[in-house]
């Protein structure tokens, strides 16, 4: 069968669909699968900055795809994992350099050597996004607790819906428990409640994405870190295990509430 | 060059060009229309592109490969429009649009979905997601929600069982006698015939309160009005 190819795609933009990846990808590679992430996101790549790749960078999605060197050449490999891959996306060019049918024959050739493929797809719902979904086996839409990223979240849902891509499961990014207990932030129900899909994860706000996005080491690595920990479980549910959602308040009914409607 | 002019019709329209097939094969009727549009980049590149198909069947791959080659030449298709029911709803599950706004007739002659006996509706059981637009010549009856940003637009009447946070326009042919009933209607964005009612907090739209009442809109005197909707026992609807 070969690898399972998973895009990470929103919408709308800077909702956490690199942050993801790289952390899914590094929690993946880290219990010993074989990982190649491609960054989808021509023209705008950062990808390999979240993950501290960016110096090792010499050929990239584009150089592949035009034939300019073999797939290979093009994977980089991580720092801390030897079995974590990075396919960059070219910074010089823009999406029509790539089409839906080069990414699934990209991914065709990658399959057989690897467990998991993950894409980090571009904002928005033109070709850039078509492009990353083309391929993929499963797609997470990833979304923040708010009306216009969930709003985005729900067109994309529709047009993944009516291409046939199945229904995808939901991350929900950045949510603030003390601004929801407030009144000031939708809670994970309000955000379910309108999608009405799986939810995958549920990550917390942590300035340590941040901090460890800018030292290029994804959180997912750090044990300390509350973010860190939800990708890690996302990660393993896609592997199909069962783990139980973390209390991001104790003792609240509501979270049963979420999970019972996460599940419907 | 003179073979594709007739397969296909090319008209430019208000906002933007319709292009009519004639009744050849798809696949001719494509590459004709393909080969015209990089015969003529200049002329294409960024143009809003409505396509009627006539009664052709698409399904959902066959338009959105379509779509995107469109869009590799800049033309952005925004309807389909179809006579046959199986490629409307294929374009409405791509989110284009199904019927274009026509240059008005002098006198639009309201159709009167009240008048007498029985009437057929659309049925769609789904949650219709943003972004979609549904426009039904008649009755529609939708069992899921409309979320917000997604579109309801019937000449007659509108039943939702389920939650409206999108916009829904009954009577949209100006007949004021139509209706919208659905089991939460505050969030909604209703209109009825040329009368209209927003919502006045639209950040709330997302946001569940209070327990679900079933409501009814109508037009009371040129205003909204909106009602509990309950069982009208013996009386009839
Ligand atoms: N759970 C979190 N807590 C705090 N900050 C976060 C969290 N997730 C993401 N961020 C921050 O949000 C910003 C945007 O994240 P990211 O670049 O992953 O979004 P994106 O969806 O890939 O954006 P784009 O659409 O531009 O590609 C980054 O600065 C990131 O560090
Ligand atoms: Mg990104």
């Amino acid at each position: 069968m070969g690898a399972q190819v998973v895009t990470i795609t929103s919408g709308k933009g800077g909702v956490g669909k690199t942050t993801a990846v790289a952390n899914l990808a590094v929690a993946l590679a880290a219990d010993g699968a074989r990982v190649v992430c491609i960054d989808a996101d021509i023209g705008l790549r950062n990808l390999d900055v979240v993950m501290g790749l960016e110096n090792r960078i010499v050929y990239d999605l584009v150089d592949v795809i035009e034939g300019r060197c073999r797939l290979r050449q093009a994977m980089i490999r991580d720092k801390r994992l030897p079995e974590l891959y990075l396919i960059p996306a070219a910074q010089t060019r823009d999406k029509s350099a790539v089409s839906p049918s080069d990414m699934i024959r990209l991914c065709e050739e990658l399959r057989n050597d690897v467990d998991w493929i993950l894409i980090d797809s571009p904002a928005g719902i033109e070709r850039g996004f078509k492009n990353a979904i083309a391929p993929a086996d499963q797609v997470l839409v990833i979304t923040n607790p708010e009306v216009s990223a969930v709003r985005d979240a729900d067109r994309v849902i529709g047009i993944l819906e009516a291409e046939g891509k199945g229904t995808p499961s939901l991350i929900i990014n950045r949510l603030n428990q003390t601004m929801v207990k407030h009144g000031d932030m939708l809670s994970a129900e309000d955000v379910l409640d309108l999608l009405a899909i799986k939810l995958i994860g549920i990550v917390p706000e942590d300035d340590q994405v941040i901090v460890a996005t800018n030292r290029g080491v994804p959180v997912a690595l750090d044990h300390k870190s509350r973010a860190g920990q939800a990708f890690r479980d996302i990660a393993r549910r896609l592997k199909g295990e069962q783990v139980p959602f973390m209390n991001l308040e104790a003792g609240s009914s509501l979270w049963e509430r979420i999970i019972r409607l996460g599940r419907k | 060059m003179e073979g594709s002019q007739a397969l296909i019709q090319i008209k430019g329209l208000r906002d933007g060009l319709l292009v009519s097939l004639g009744d050849a094969e798809w696949s001719q009727a494509r590459a004709a229309l393909l080969e015209q549009i990089e015969a003529q980049q200049a002329f294409f590149r960024g143009a809003r592109m409505a396509l009627d198909v006539g009664n052709r069947i698409f399904h959902v791959n066959d338009l959105a490969e379509l779509r995107d080659r469109l869009s590799e030449h800049g033309v952005t298709l925004w309807a389909v429009i179809s006579e046959s029911p199986t490629t409307e709803k294929t374009a409405q599950l791509l989110g284009l649009a199904t019927r274009i706004a026509k240059p008005r007739p002098p006198e639009p002659a309201p159709i009167l979905p009240q008048e007498v006996g029985e009437h057929m509706a659309l049925w769609v059981a789904r949650t219709l997601r943003s972004g979609t637009r549904l426009e039904v010549p008649g009755h529609v009856v939708i069992v899921g929600d409309v979320n917000p940003g997604a579109e309801v637009i019937a000449e007659g009447n509108i039943v939702v069982w389920g939650r409206v946070r999108g916009l829904v326009h009954a009577g949209a042919g100006g007949d004021e006698a139509a209706f919208v009933c659905g089991l939460d209607l505050s969030a909604a964005q209703v209109r009825i015939g040329r009368v209209a009612a927003f919502v006045e907090d639209g950040s709330a739209s997302l946001r569940r309160e209070g327990e679900i009442r079933p409501q009814k809109v109508i037009v009371k005197d040129g205003l909204l009005r909106f009602e509990a909707w309950q069982a009208t026992l013996g009386k009839g609807e």
